[in-house]
């Protein structure tokens, strides 16, 4: 299950919303990456999340796979649209 | 006396001893236990890692705020990253001591930052370096230890890290000094949270001898000098007196009219980037934005910004500014602001080439997107729009078709504007100077692009260091173009303003009121000095002459 979003916080995926992907992708047993770019994260790991280097305007697509992906997917939908 | 200069983060004089700072260089030479053992001494650190970084968060939560807080939050969790975890454990399989294996994993995780091509990610290689050192410390069993401060003094170091920062008693802290870090780094953001003169990125670093010696942080020039001699240092506690005595004053401004003895108002704005400046405009009392900087929504990106994209950031700045008026210039890309996928040719002369509107004339959709996102904005508050690098009267008339169409394209799509949006243009060069009785006619409002006046008025490269000392700013040539623009304006009716350098020169401020300038645009720091100015200042004696004759 994936989603597509297009950044609007205009410092892009800075810190402190990175921390709030990564709090939000961990409560989940299923594998959720994040790819932006051409790379692809663990929404898992904040580095991995971090140095994506997303920005402003930067399209990222969402991929949630395993038992409780339609939560996941929920959840992080939500994280993503009110923080980024 | 030893004189450094970096760059400085925050305006005003700091004098007192230093105190040097030295982050323990981990020596990793305790006693190495098998793989396993060291991967438990791993583990065991982390826990106690990141229990003190939860007592660090509700420290900071107390003392400085969520913001800042909030960092540590991200720090407990960088120090669970699995991806730190995995080259951890491979560096010890590969026969590491845990403390090595930390702290090389942590610098490794932090050069991949510093090669992000972003200043706000690579000022973040820092906090990683920060958690990594946390993680040997505990490892070795050291205790984490904050900076000692007996008596009030300036804090030099290679950088703070969160940590450092959120434990120091402020109250004895006169101002930073760091080796390295930029705008970004945490001792930035916190000397101008706590108003701290600092300098940072000095690239040299202020060693354990200077310990204890007096120091001047001059954060207006970016200068650091240690040891000075008696004459520097008394002329230093004479300026910091003033600047002291001349801040307090400016902060009573807050909340006060800029209108002069004899009651003429002139309106204060600023000059912004984006809407992140909004906050530094109403911090500094800024009465509104007379040039919002559109370009960065094209230099951040690869190709042109969608018209959702700036609507958003308009619509931002228009909300925050909350009913004060928001001038947004049209996109002014090309000279020395460029982005590769505009494919702007090579240019000889690229100051007097294809750039801001005349791109648009070539390629009308860029105007039309853009128009459309400042009018949608235009409902969510007082918005203006203002074109650049106008020299005739057809280009005007030009951008009103195309704001007619964007107009008449709403309406139709049921989307909300305000119609009356006022479409200004900057008088930048002498042409639109000299026909500023006919310009008046057609655009809504002037505002004075002083920088670019001046180079074209005087054909000298603003830029060029060699002429710094030829080139008088205050040049009659353009002081008489601004007059007469501000007449014919006047004469129609209409509102004129300047937006460059020249606005917040308090030598020209006479100059202004007495040609009736309604609004001078400045950056947000400068609001309170120059309303201090125009309250000084009697419109009635106000004379011209003086400066143009």
């Amino acid at each position: 299950m994936t989603f597509e979003y297009v950044i609007k916080d205009s410092l892009g995926i800075h810190a402190r919303p990175a921390g709030l992907v990564v709090a939000e992708a961990k409560k989940y047993q299923s594998s959720v990456t994040i790819e932006a770019k051409g790379k692809k994260a663990d929404a898992k790991r904040i580095f991995a999340v971090m140095s994506l280097g997303v920005k402003c305007g930067d399209t990222v697509v969402v991929t949630c796979e395993g038992a409780d992906s339609e939560s996941a997917l929920a959840g992080m939908k939500a994280v993503i649209e009110s923080n980024l | 006396m030893t004189e450094y200069v970096g760059k400085s983060v925050f305006e005003g004089i700091a004098i007192g001893r230093l105190k040097i700072v030295k982050h323990d260089e981990a020596a990793a030479s305790v006693e190495k236990g098998t793989p396993a053992e060291e991967k438990q001494k791993f583990y065991a650190a982390r826990e106690k890692a990141v229990a003190a970084l939860n007592a660090l968060y509700d420290q900071a939560l107390s003392s400085v705020g969520e913001a800042e807080a909030e960092i540590f939050s991200m720090h407990a969790m960088m120090t669970e990253d699995g991806d730190l975890e995995d080259a951890v454990l491979a560096k010890i399989d590969a026969g590491e001591s845990a403390a090595q294996a930390a702290e090389e994993a942590g610098f490794e995780l932090s050069q991949t930052f510093i090669r992000i091509d972003d200043e706000y990610m690579k000022a973040r290689a820092v906090d990683v370096i920060d958690v990594s050192k946390r993680l040997s410390g505990y490892i070795l069993g050291k205790e984490e230890q904050a900076i000692e401060l007996k008596e009030p003094c300036i804090l030099a170091s290679s950088d703070f890290t969160p940590s450092d920062v959120v434990k120091l008693d402020k109250s004895k802290v006169l101002g930073f000094v760091t080796t390295f870090g930029s705008d970004n780094s945490h001792t930035a953001i916190l000397a101008r949270t706590l108003a701290l003169p600092s300098v940072v990125n000095i690239r040299d670093s202020i060693d354990l001898p200077f310990d204890a010696k007096m120091c001047i942080v001059d954060g207006f020039t970016g200068k650091v000098l240690v040891d000075p001699d008696p004459k520097t240092l008394s002329e230093y506690e004479e300026k910091k007196k003033e600047t002291d005595a001349a801040r307090a004053r400016r902060q009573a401004l807050i909340g006060r009219k800029s209108e002069t003895e004899d009651g003429r108002e002139i309106h204060i704005y600023c000059n912004i980037g984006g809407a992140e400046d909004v906050k530094a405009v109403l911090a500094n009392d800024g009465e509104g934005v007379g040039l919002f900087r559109s370009e960065f929504l094209y230099l951040e990106n690869d190709d042109y910004p969608s018209e959702q994209m700036q609507y958003e950031e308009y619509s931002r700045a228009a909300k925050m500014l909350g009913g004060k008026l928001l001038v947004i210039r049209t996109m002014d890309i090309g000279a020395d602001k460029q982005a590769s996928y505009f494919h702007l040719p090579h240019e000889e002369n690229p100051a007097m080439g294809l750039r801001s509107v005349r791109i648009c004339f070539k390629k009308p959709d860029i105007m039309y997107t853009q128009l459309r996102a400042i009018y949608r904005a235009s409902a969510d508050g007082n918005v203006a729009a203002m074109v650049p690098m106008i020299i005739g009267v057809n280009e005007v008339r030009w951008v009103r078709k195309v704001a007619e169409k964007v107009r008449a394209d709403l309406a139709k799509e049921g989307i909300a504007f305000n119609a009356g949006m006022q479409i200004g243009i900057m008088i930048e060069t002498p042409a639109a100077a000299i026909i500023a009785d006919e310009l008046a006619k057609e655009a809504d409002f002037f505002s004075i692009g002083s920088n670019d006046l001046t180079q074209y008025t005087l054909a000298a490269d603003r830029q060029n260091q060699e002429l710094a000392d030829i080139i008088d700013t205050h040049h009659k040539a353009v002081l008489r173009l601004i007059s007469y623009a501000a007449d014919c304006a006047h004469k129609e009716g209409k509102w004129i303003g300047v937006c460059g350098e020249l606005a917040r020169d308090l030598g020209l401020t006479e100059f202004f009121v007495a040609c009736g300038i309604d609004e001078l645009s400045v950056s947000p720091p400068y609001v309170l000095p120059l309303r201090e100015k125009i309250c000084s200042l009697s419109a009635n004696k106000a004379d011209k002459d003086t400066f143009i004759k």
